[in-house]
C-alpha cells in the first residue's frame, strides 16, 4: 500500500473488494457455467483497473467451507509468468483460484458434511473489512474502498449474526456493500446489506450480459455514482433468521431481556436464560386501545376538549374516532 | 408550597468556593488545554504531515487490558440487561437555568449534552424510547411523547430552551408518571432528571408523589447542576435510581452517558418476556400504497405488517389492523453482538514466532499485512483460540472493538460446527 506523496488520490479513485462465490454446489447446477462466468469478471476487473490507473482491486473467494484472498493488484509485481500472453491479472488470479477451489474440496471432504448449499459470505466479508481497514490506516490519502459481493448460492441462516456485524461494521466506517446477485430468488442478506450501508443490489435478469450489467452498474465510483440513474431498490426483505433452528421467518418471538429471536414460544430464553412470565402475550392487542393522539380533538364522551393526553381511540380500524378521554371514561 | 433544601442557598458562600479554585488552577477554559498538552502527541513524517506519535504498543496492551477485566466481568456474573427502556428525560429550565456557571449557560450546556445522550441512547438501545420534559414556571410540560426517533426529539427540544420561574419536582413528576403507567409490562419505567434548581415548588405532599413512582417500579435518576438536595436523594434512594452533582461540563458529559447504557434488570422491575414481533418488507422504490398510519397515498418507501399486509410507514410501530408489533429486524440485529462477542485472542510469544518448526505465518489473517517489523524481525501479533489464525494487533483491536466477528472463525466451517 504503497501511498507516497507522489500519488495522487482524486474522489474518484476507487479500491474494490470483490467478493467472489465459488460454491461448487451452486455451480454445478447453475444454467451459467462458472469459466463463462469468470471471463465476464475478469474483463470487469480488467476495466476497472483501466478506468484510473490507480484504482486498486483484491479478490477474495468465498467458499463453502473457506474463504481466501486470491488477488490484490497492489501487491502483484512479479512480471512473466509463464502463460505468456495473458495478462497477470488473469493468471495470477486463475493460479490461485485454481489452488483455492481444490483446498476447498479437501476442507470440504475432510468435513464430512455432504452437499452445502450456502457460501461462507461472513468469512469473506470480514476479510473484506479487515482489509479496508488496513487501507484506513495508511494514512489520510487513500483510494475510496467499497465492496461488491458476486453471489450465486443462497443465504446461510446460521451466519445471520455474523453478517449483520458485518454490515453495522460497514456502516459505521461508511463502506458501501454492493451486491450482483445471480442466484434465482432474491437474497436477504444481500438485500439488507446493500439497503443499510448505502450500496446497490441489483440481480441481472440476463446473464449471457453479465459484464455489460456489471460495468454500467457497479464500475463507477462512488463520487460519480451522484450523478447517475442507478437500479432502484426493488423492496428490501427484512426477515430475520431465529436462534433456535436457524430458519429464516418473518414474524417471531422476541425475548425482551436479550432481544433473541424464536420461530416458536418458549418457557426460558435459550440465549441469557430469563424464564418468561406470561408466555408471549400478544401485548400490542391491550395497548393499542390506548392510544396517543397528537392533535386536539373532542371527547365524545365528556365533551371535553382533549389535548395531547391519552384518549381512547376506537378499535375498529374502519372508524377510529375519538370515543372518550379519561375524565369522560370513567364517568360513563 | 413547600422549599425542600438541604442547605440554605447562600450564593455568596459559593461564589467565594469558586473565585479560590479559579486561582488556583487557572480559568476553566485554560484548564482544559493545559492538562491535555494535545501538541505533544504529534510529530512531522516524512512529507511534512502531521501524524500522532507511534504509540501502537501502549496503546495495545492498555486494550488488552481493559479486554480482558471486561471478559472475567462477564464470566462471573452474566448480567441480563434490560434492553427495552422507556426513559423520560426531563430538563429544568427554571431561572436557575440560565445561570453561566457553566460556560455559556447551564441552559446550553444541557441542551448540547442532551442531544449527543439521546444519539447515543438510542445507539445503545435501539428498541427503547425516550421523551422529553420540561419545567418551567412552576409547571411541567410535555415536550415529546415516548418515541423511537432521535432527530424528532432533538428537533424538538432544540427550539425551546428559554428559562423562567422556579423549577417543580412534583409536577414533573406527576406528569411523567402519567405517560410511564401507560407502557406495557415488559419495559423499564425509567426518568432522568437534569435539575438546576436548588429549591422546588410544589402544589401538593411531594412525598406521596415519590411512594407512587416507587409503587409504579419508575427508576428516578437524577443529575443536579448545582449542589446536592435532601429531595432529589430521598427521590432517587426510594425509587432505585442514582443521583450525581455535575462539576463542570466534562463531568456533566460522563455522568449523563452513564444511563446510556442499559442499567442491570432488576427481576421484580420488568418481567422477562416474549413478544410477539413481525419483520416487515420494505417495498420497492416507486411503489404506490395507501398507508394506515396517515390514511393517504403515497410513492415508494414503506413496510408491509406481514401478517395482515397492510402498509405503515414507519418503523418501529404496532400494525393500526392486527396490532402486531411491526420491528426492521437490523434493529434488534445492532445489538447481538453484546451476546456473542468474539472471545480475547491470545499473544503471541516471540519465542514461538522464531520457532523454525512451528513458524507461525508472516501474514495478518485478516488484512494481508505483514507481520514482521522492519528488518524481518516478528512484530507484536495476536492468535485467535479457536481457528488459530494469526492477527495484526490493528486487526485485533477493530475486530474487537467494531467488527464483532473473527474473520478466521467465519471463513472456517469446520471451525464453527464445533
Ligand atoms: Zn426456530
Ligand atoms: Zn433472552
Ligand atoms: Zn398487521
Ligand atoms: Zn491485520
Ligand atoms: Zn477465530
Amino acid at each position: 500500500m504503497a501511498s507516497g506523496p507522489s500519488k495522487l488520490y482524486a474522489d474518484d479513485v476507487s479500491l474494490l473488494v470483490v467478493l467472489l462465490d465459488t460454491n461448487p454446489f451452486f455451480w454445478s447446477t447453475f444454467s451459467l457455467q462458472f469459466s463463462e462466468f469468470l471471463s465476464h469478471v475478469l474483463a470487469f476487473l480488467n476495466s476497472i483497473l483501466l478506468l484510473n490507473q490507480l484504482n486498486q482491486i483484491v479478490v477474495i473467494a468465498t467458499g463453502c467451507s473457506s474463504c481466501s484472498y486470491i488477488y490484490d493488484s497492489s501487491s502483484d509485481s512479479n512480471p512473466g509468468s509463464e502463460f505468456g500472453n495473458m495478462p497477470r491479472l488473469y493468471s495470477n488470479l486463475l493460479q490461485k483460484l485454481e489452488e483455492f477451489v481444490a483446498r476447498d474440496e479437501q476442507l470440504l471432504k475432510a468435513g464430512k458434511q455432504g452437499a452445502i448449499a450456502s457460501s461462507l459470505l461472513s468469512g469473506s466479508l470480514s476479510m473484506a473489512l479487515c482489509y479496508i481497514q488496513r487501507v484506513f490506516r495508511s494514512g489520510p490519502l487513500h483510494p475510496q474502498p467499497r465492496i461488491l459481493c458476486i453471489q450465486g448460492s443462497p443465504d446461510g441462516p446460521e451466519q445471520y449474526v455474523a453478517i449483520m456485524n458485518a454490515i453495522f461494521s460497514a456502516q459505521r466506517s461508511t463502506v458501501p456493500i454492493d451486491s450482483c446477485y445471480i442466484g434465482s430468488n432474491n437474497s436477504a442478506f444481500l438485500q439488507q446489506a446493500s439497503y443499510i450501508t448505502g450500496g446497490i443490489y441489483y440481480r441481472p435478469p440476463q446473464l449471457d450480459g453479465l459484464f455489460q450489467y456489471l460495468s454500467t452498474v457497479f464500475a463507477t465510483d462512488l463520487y460519480s455514482r451522484a450523478f447517475l440513474r442507478l437500479p432502484k431498490s426493488v423492496g428490501v426483505d427484512f426477515r430475520a433468521s431465529c436462534f433456535c433452528h436457524k430458519q429464516t421467518i418473518d414474524m417471531g418471538y422476541v425475548c425482551s431481556v436479550c432481544l433473541s429471536i424464536f420461530c416458536e414460544p418458549h418457557k426460558k430464553c435459550s440465549t441469557c436464560g430469563s424464564v418468561f412470565g406470561q408466555a408471549q402475550l400478544d401485548v400490542a392487542s391491550e395497548a393499542s386501545r390506548k392510544r396517543m393522539a397528537s392533535d386536539t380533538k373532542w371527547c365524545s364522551g365528556s365533551n371535553d376538549k382533549i389535548g395531547t393526553g391519552i384518549v381512547e381511540v376506537c378499535v375498529k380500524s374502519a372508524c377510529r374516532s375519538v370515543v372518550g378521554c379519561f375524565t369522560g371514561f370513567l364517568g360513563m | 408550597m413547600n422549599t425542600y433544601a438541604e442547605r440554605p442557598t447562600n450564593g455568596e458562600v459559593e461564589e467565594d468556593d469558586d473565585e479560590d479554585e479559579v486561582t488556583g488552577n487557572g480559568r476553566a477554559w485554560e484548564r482544559t488545554y493545559a492538562e491535555d498538552r494535545s501538541w505533544e502527541s504529534l510529530q512531522e513524517d516524512e512529507s511534512g504531515l502531521l501524524r500522532p506519535i507511534d504509540d501502537k504498543a501502549i496503546y495495545h496492551s492498555q486494550y488488552r487490558r481493559r479486554l480482558r477485566a471486561l471478559a472475567s466481568t462477564a464470566a462471573v456474573s452474566r448480567i441480563q440487561k434490560g434492553l427495552i427502556r422507556y426513559l423520560y428525560v426531563v430538563v429544568d429550565l427554571s431561572k436557575a437555568a440560565s445561570e453561566t456557571d457553566f460556560r455559556p449557560s447551564r441552559r446550553a450546556v444541557v441542551g448540547k449534552q442532551v442531544e449527543a445522550f439521546i444519539r447515543e441512547f438510542f445507539d445503545q438501545n435501539p428498541l427503547s424510547h425516550i421523551g422529553l420534559a420540561t419545567i418551567k414556571d412552576g409547571i411541567a410540560y410535555s415536550l415529546t411523547e415516548l418515541g423511537g426517533s432521535p432527530e424528532s426529539h432533538i428537533k424538538a427540544l432544540m427550539g425551546k430552551l428559554e428559562c423562567s420561574g422556579d423549577a417543580s419536582l412534583q409536577n414533573a413528576l406527576e406528569l411523567v408518571h402519567g405517560y410511564l403507567n401507560q407502557i406495557p409490562s415488559y419495559g423499564h419505567r425509567e426518568v432522568l432528571l437534569l435539575y438546576s434548581a436548588l429549591s422546588t415548588c410544589d402544589p401538593g405532599d411531594i412525598m406521596e408523589t415519590i411512594q407512587k413512582c416507587k409503587k409504579d417500579k419508575i427508576r428516578c435518576s437524577v443529575i443536579g447542576l448545582a449542589a446536592e438536595m435532601f429531595i432529589c436523594k430521598h427521590l432517587c434512594q426510594e425509587t432505585g435510581g442514582t443521583y450525581t452533582i455535575a462539576l463542570d461540563e466534562a463531568h456533566f458529559k460522563e455522568l449523563i452517558l452513564e444511563h446510556a447504557p442499559p442499567p442491570p434488570s432488576i427481576a421484580e422491575y420488568a418481567t422477562a418476556n416474549l413478544i410477539k414481533m413481525g419483520f416487515p418488507q420494505r417495498a420497492a422504490e416507486g411503489s404506490i400504497a395507501i398507508c394506515t398510519c396517515h390514511e393517504e397515498a403515497k410513492v415508494g418507501g414503506g413496510y408491509t405488517c406481514p401478517r395482515c399486509k397492510v402498509r405503515v410507514c414507519e418503523l418501529p410501530t404496532e400494525c393500526r389492523i392486527c396490532g402486531l408489533t411491526l420491528i426492521s429486524s437490523p434493529h434488534l440485529a445492532r445489538s447481538y453482538h453484546h451476546l456473542f462477542p468474539v472471545v480475547p485472542f491470545d499473544e503471541v510469544p516471540p519465542s514461538v514466532q522464531n520457532d523454525p518448526i512451528r513458524r507461525s505465518p508472516s501474514t495478518c489473517f485478516g488484512c494481508q499485512q505483514s507481520l514482521l517489523n522492519p528488518g524481518n524481525k516478528p512484530g507484536l501479533s495476536v492468535t485467535c483460540p479457536k481457528c488459530k489464525q494469526y492477527f495484526c494487533i490493528d486487526c485485533d483491536i477493530y475486530i474487537h472493538e467494531s467488527l464483532h466477528n473473527c474473520p478466521g472463525c467465519e471463513s472456517f466451517r469446520h471451525s464453527k460446527a464445533e
